[in-house]
């Protein structure tokens, strides 16, 4: 048993931190421009499919280096050219281009790239097991999932509450105005923090691509979870959203470890139905079965004890 | 104001030639048929794979000759379902409304028996107007028993029976001891696991099932702590009924963790799944299939891949059964000379067919399921003369059983319409 819960432990902590990678991005995004970026997930596949086809060419290093700034680049330019002229008919219309956005990136995903599943195979370097515990080896590309997210929460979180940009980024998302007046291109500064959050989320889809397969309903499977993390984290909070992709990613992982569910729920309480009963389906379910819609139940706990979320200061 | 008259004769003429205009031209109407499957989100690239394959083998057997019927071209029309019951239904109201009377469909099963009952409440209707369901690879067997019906055919083996050659096989593995079944939870994943557990009970008692899993279909992003439980289970294999980007993820995972077990699998295979497992998935993926893809039996059937790879060089022939059931459909059309769908239902009961690989298969007319042979794969570069995803890889038939074997009985009491 204990070999399982050190693994799922391991599992939820690449899972979380590969999830707080594109929280992260996202919920800067939120609190400062007020944008819920629906395509945030896709520039997450974006960065997929350019680490793919660069590490064809070059190798999977400049993949990992280049298809991040690519994707940022790319951010940095809807931000410029599209969000901040929608931006003047209001939060709707931002919400309904970004939406559009989505859809328009994989439908150009799958234009360009076609829709099967790409062969994108994490470096020969790293093809090797990292440790091999109770006969099951824990690959080293995973370590390196670990190491990479990490370290991009430590210099985030440096950079934010550190450095000079980081207090003008704090300052702007609470007194934009105030910022502008002191002289500071506040324009600029969203530009710059759409640029690098969706460029964090890249950089999660180079690293997550050759795990998690590379195809077009990636973002897909990503994108509503990530919107979960930063409810429950609460909205603008990076320490919240920290810990509830922490949290999610445990919660699964341990979620799917377990083995119990309503018959040995049934069996402590000494029911028993017959496999013909209405509710059969019901009377059956177990907890690994339902692992993936628990971030769901979860969010919709938090919103009606604290919905303000984790962490977050927001009040409407 | 002058009136103009044609003398007699040039109006009959033109008459003439008006009525033999129209007659030519509705000899040159083509024959169209619905192809309705996932063309656009997750599961896209199984169903633009299928429409490309279908395309093909119109142009290649009838289009490039002349037509059917005197003339007649075949059209596919693509109906992008996206894998979704409810969009199936709103893709069934345009079929109707574009006339379109034969709707190949195989992707899902849970898709399929929408459009099953859909197909049923219409025709029961539209007395007249019917519509044909040409089910070339939905596998849940509940489409030809309990569930079955006279507008739909089936041109693939079911899951019971796929898993029935399947576990003959690990019967006879003495180094099989233990099982682990995962797969999507929907009716195909459940039917996959509760056949395996009550075949191998029967087979092999000996065998211990030590997981049976289901995960939501298309919702895990990492399997990885799935296989964590694999692992721990000590199972000496998988079974898993799971498709497209279910399987890789799964596939890779078990392969990732170090696991060296064979996984036997329904579809993990072509649309890029190959490509990405490669040398890791070598003597690991086993498929269990119809149509053998390497070795190929016949020439014709290796002239038409050949075909088709030139025409399509980044694709595969993948469903070579898609062949097998438009060449059937055809054949049932110049038999009765008409397109209607009553009267192909009529002569697909109990056909038998040659096809490319010069085998008779029969359509078995009590529940319209087709019976051929069926092939145990496993995925490897030795010996192969057509590979997947132009990567060097494909699967080898090793394990054969033949149609008369696969025969299975019928619960089904079909509801045969009167004319």
């Amino acid at each position: 048993m204990l070999e399982v819960f050190i693994f799922a432990t391991l599992n939820g902590l690449v899972t979380g931190l590969l999830l707080f990678m594109l929280a992260s991005g996202l919920t800067l995004i939120f609190s400062m421009m007020g944008v819920l970026n629906f395509a945030h997930a896709s520039f997450y596949m974006l960065g997929a499919y350019f680490a793919y086809s660069i590490s064809l060419y070059f190798g999977f290093w400049m993949g990992l280096i280049f298809a991040p700034l690519i994707v940022g680049v790319l951010g940095a330019v809807v931000e410029r050219y599209g969000l901040r002229r929608v931006h003047q008919s209001g939060h709707v219309a931002e919400l309904v281009f970004t939406f559009g956005l989505a859809f328009l990136i994989e439908e150009a995903v799958q234009f360009f790239w076609g829709p099967d599943t790409k062969n994108y195979q994490s470096p020969d370097i790293l093809d090797f097991p990292l440790f091999t515990l109770f006969g099951q080896e824990f690959s080293a590309y995973r370590g390196f999932m670990i190491g990479i997210s990490l370290s991009i929460f430590v210099a985030l979180y440096h950079v934010l509450t550190k450095s000079r940009i980081g207090i003008i980024i704090q300052a702007a998302i609470t007194h934009p105005n105030t910022v502008a007046n002191l002289g500071h291109n506040v324009p600029l500064i969203f530009m710059g923090v759409f640029g690098v959050g969706t460029a964090l989320a890249g950089l999660a889809g180079v690293i997550a691509g050759p795990v998690l397969t590379t195809f077009p309903g990636m973002s897909i499977v990503l994108g509503s979870i990530v919107f979960v993390i930063v409810v429950i984290g609460g909205l603008g909070s990076l320490a919240g959203a920290f810990i509830a992709s922490l949290l999610i990613g445990l919660l699964q992982s341990y979620a799917i470890a377990s083995d119990v569910g309503m018959p040995e729920l049934l069996n402590l309480l000494g029911v028993e139905f017959e496999r013909s009963h209405p509710l059969n389906d019901l009377w059956t379910l177990t907890l690994p079965q339902i692992a993936p819609i628990l971030p769901f139940l979860l969010l919709v706990l938090v919103l009606i004890f604290r919905p303000t979320g984790l962490l977050g200061k927001r009040e409407e | 104001m002058k009136k103009i008259r044609f003398p007699i004769f040039i109006n009959s003429l033109l008459l003439i030639l008006i009525a033999s205009f129209g007659i030519n031209s509705s000899a040159q109407e083509p024959v169209r048929i619905a192809f309705m499957d996932p063309l656009s989100g997750a599961f896209a690239a199984i169903g633009t794979s299928g429409l490309k394959q279908l395309q093909f083998a119109a142009d290649y057997f009838y289009n490039s000759k002349g037509g059917i019927l005197d003339g007649r071209m075949i059209e596919i029309v693509p109906l992008d379902n996206k894998q979704s019951p409810t969009e199936t239904q709103i893709q069934f109201r345009r079929a109707v409304s574009e006339e379109l009377r034969i709707i190949f469909q195989g992707n899902s099963s849970a898709v399929a028996n929408t459009l099953n009952q859909t197909i049923n409440r219409y025709n029961r209707r539209n007395p007249g107007q019917e519509v044909l369901q040409i089910n070339y690879s939905a596998v849940d067997p509940i489409l030809t028993e309990e569930n079955c019906s006279f507008w739909h055919f089936r041109f693939d083996a079911h899951a019971a029976m796929k898993l029935n050659v399947l576990t003959d096989y690990i019967a006879k593995q003495e180094s099989i001891k233990s099982m682990y079944i995962i797969g999507q939870d929907y009716s195909f994943g459940q039917a996959v696991s509760d056949i395996s557990i009550s075949l191998l009970a029967e087979k092999r008692p000996d065998i211990e099932i030590v997981g049976n899993e289901f995960h939501p279909i298309g919702q895990v992003k990492d399997f990885t702590p799935y296989v964590t439980k694999i692992v721990s289970s000590g199972a000496d294999a998988v079974i898993t009924g799971n498709f497209g980007a279910d399987m890789v993820s799964l596939a890779k995972s078990i392969i990732d963790s170090g696991l060296d077990i064979p996984i036997y699998t329904f579809y993990a295979a072509y649309d890029g799944i190959t490509a990405t497992l490669g040398a890791d998935g070598k003597n690991k993926i086993h498929l269990i299939h119809n149509e053998t893809s390497n070795p190929i039996p016949t020439e014709r059937r290796k002239d038409y891949m050949r075909a088709y790879k030139a025409a399509n060089p980044n694709r595969d022939v993948t469903q070579p059964r898609l062949v097998n059931a438009l060449q059937m459909i055809v054949q049932a059309m110049e038999q009765t000379q008409s397109t209607d769908p009553y009267d192909i239902a009529l002569a697909l009961e109990d056909m038998r067919f040659m096809t490319l690989s010069d085998e008779e298969i029969w359509m078995r007319g009590d529940d319209h399921q087709i019976f051929q042979s069926l092939h145990l794969s496993v995925q490897t570069d030795e010996e192969i003369e057509f590979d997947a995803d132009n990567s060097g890889f494909g699967l080898f038939s090793f394990f054969h059983v033949p149609a008369e074997e696969t025969i299975v009985e019928t619960s089904c009491q079909m509801k045969r319409p009167r004319r």
